[in-house]
């Protein structure tokens, strides 16, 4: 149906019923262009090409950006200047604009109060609404603990047998806190004062894609005749399942990853996370974990490309890893 | 009134006995709310003379919520929402508390399927009525602003989903959750803060499962009701659309709306003054 024509006198009426829309335009396609080039760059010469993608998508933005508010920067709205001096007669402003009240212009009783209430209303809200917002944002970030997991002493660990340990990682929060970790002696390996200290690799079974529980590819348990060994320390029971892994695979969305942990295959976006770990008076004790982007070599002589502890999916290097500059609060 | 010729009979005096019986209540709670004028304006108002049976989609997801609503509140009275484990059985207890629903309680299974099952039918529905929406083109000017509103009801009804998987407790809300949790951790920059703040800390612990649990059933239904409202506001206000093949025109001049019936009286007569004239009583007024 067509719109009926405004008649001079329904004009600002007829504002409300037409949609208003700026001019067509072609600077958007030149911005388009310029952000394909950034993402083609950023596979290609992240440097290089993103950077050329980087100028024409500014340059043709500024230049949209531009053309559709020509139209709001030709209608220059006229302020007046607001008048203090006393006596002063206030002009009349053009387009009925003008203030209602007379030229001087008090704070009035009633304006005060209509402030005060305002005010204080806001100030009670305020006092009530930002501790309120602290308790539900703060507990989940500060005072984050570290827990050590005390698995034993190290003897018990045959040198270079994997096992799949099970642990409670903090005993007050119970099975919710149980973990998986893939751990295998490494024997000793000499530290840079050349003193010969122990080497375990500790693997957490989570994945490097989304979090699920990668599991080890090859025979685990009674099938190899070996026993699962069990122990009782500190944090409870802990189950060590003897496993003879070709890698590890996560049953959620596919992700394969080698014996160190390496991706080899699927979404993940880096290697598995590894256990810090400490030897305490002859046991093994876990520590905080902290991200790989990939080890090179096996065993005591493996290279590990540590970094501080990510979420799953996250990159720990590579352009990608500039999504991530802040990481919340770790243990 | 005017004055009757015959005598009533009992049948009529009692059928009237009944009808003020009824009546006076009404009248009574009308004069001092204007609820009821308010229901009938709400319920009796005018719609194009086409309108299609796809506009009962919206009704039929308002429904669905409603059937959501009432079933989650009674669940809540017995689902206790711990992850901490039953020492006597070594299960997790929120897990126990939904067998105890689904096996033991009785109509406990019928209420917690309505609430399963009726979930997947509120998306469902609102969907459904997205796409009619869509292909009436009834997100137009005017109501481009009901459509926003539509979009963040339908959010945050996913948000529901999300937060309500977790409640179960068992391995596949575990999992799935934690998934979900991981994959709003990949978004850029505020990600891992925001997986964090769900999970309240690093890994999922003790005071998740609660913490969803309060955004399912207070939060985001709170959030629901009042986009609820606004939505329904907006659809009264601006009126429904006729479907695209109507012969009204759109925009043509709008149909002359009767003022719905007002005080004084749903149903009784005006009282008059002496001189005849209807009398024009204030609510509350004591001049």
């Amino acid at each position: 149906m067509e719109p009926e024509q405004p008649s001079p006198d329904t004009e600002h009426e007829s504002l409300h019923e037409e949609a208003h829309l700026p001019s067509p335009t072609l600077w958007p396609i030149g911005f388009a262009i310029g952000i394909v080039v950034v993402l083609v760059g950023l596979i290609i010469d992240p440097l290089l090409i993103s950077t050329i993608g980087a100028v024409i998508a500014i340059v043709f933005g500024f230049l949209w950006a531009r053309d559709a508010t020509r139209e709001l920067r030709v209608q220059q709205v006229v302020v007046e200047p607001e008048r203090r001096e006393a006596g002063a007669a206030a002009p009349p402003a053009e387009g009925g604009a003008a203030p209602v009240s007379g030229p001087q212009q008090p704070v009035t009783r009633s304006v005060f109060l209509e402030g005060a209430t305002i005010g204080l209303g806001a100030v009670i809200g305020g006092l009530i609404t930002v501790p309120v917002a602290g308790f539900l944002v703060l507990p989940g970030f500060l005072r984050q603990e570290q827990h050590k997991v005390d698995l034993g002493p190290i003897e018990k660990f045959p040198l270079g047998s994997w096992f799949v340990a099970t642990f409670v990682v903090d005993p007050a929060q119970g099975e919710v806190s149980r973990r998986t970790a893939f751990v295998r002696n490494n024997g000793t390996v000499a530290d840079s004062n050349g003193k010969q200290v122990p080497s375990f690799t500790i693997i957490s079974n989570r994945c490097a894609h989304l979090g699920c529980p990668v599991q080890a590819n090859g025979p685990s348990g009674a099938i190899l005749g070996k026993k699962t060994l069990k122990e009782h320390t500190l944090n409870g029971p802990v189950q060590f399942v003897p496993v003879v892994p070709a890698g590890y695979g996560c049953p959620c969305h596919g992700g394969q990853y080698d014996v160190e942990g390496n991706r080899t295959a699927g979404p993940p976006v880096r290697a598995l996370d590894r256990y810090g770990f400490e030897v305490n008076n002859g046991r093994l004790v876990l520590l905080s974990t902290y991200s790989v982007s990939h080890v090179v070599g096996t065993g005591a002589q493996a290279k590990i490309y540590k970094y501080k502890s990510y979420g799953p999916g996250q990159h720990v290097d590579g352009p990608e890893a500039w999504f991530y500059p802040l990481s919340p609060p770790h243990h | 009134m005017a004055t009757p010729r015959r005598q009533p009979t009992k049948a009529q005096i009692r059928h009237q006995k009944m009808e003020e019986l009824v009546i006076y209540p009404i009248d009574w709670l009308e004069e001092r709310s204007g609820l009821v004028g308010g229901i009938r304006y709400f319920l009796f108002r005018n719609v194009p003379s086409d309108v299609n049976w796809m506009q009962t989609l919206g009704s039929a997801a308002l429904t669905a919520f409603l059937v959501q609503a009432i079933t989650g509140v009674i669940l809540a009275m017995y689902y206790v929402p711990s992850a901490s484990t039953d020492p006597a059985t070594g299960k997790p207890v929120a897990w126990e508390s939904i067998v105890n629903i689904s096996d033991h309680l009785t109509l406990g299974w019928l209420v917690r399927g309505m609430h399963k099952w009726g979930a997947s039918v509120f998306i469902i529905l609102m969907f459904l009525h997205m796409g009619r929406v869509f292909l009436f083109g009834a997100y137009k000017y005017p109501r481009e602003l009901n459509w926003i509103i539509g979009v963040l009801i339908l959010l945050t009804g996913m948000l529901e989903g999300f937060t309500g998987y977790l409640l179960p407790w068992d391995q596949t809300a575990y999992w799935a959750t934690v998934v979900g949790i991981n994959l709003n951790g990949t978004a850029p920059i505020l990600g891992p803060w925001l997986a964090q703040f769900l999970r309240s800390g690093q890994e999922i612990g003790l005071e998740t499962l609660p913490r969803f649990y309060s955004l399912h059933m207070l939060i985001l239904p709170g959030a629901i009701i009042a986009l609820i409202t606004l939505h329904l506001y907006l659809v009264v206000r601006l009126g429904v659309t006729s479907p695209p093949w109507s012969k009204d025109a759109a925009g043509g001049e709008p149909v002359e709306v009767e003022e719905p019936a007002r005080r004084p009286g749903l149903t009784r007569p005006v009282p008059r003054t002496a001189n005849g004239a209807a009398m024009q009583a204030e609510p509350g007024g004591r001049d």
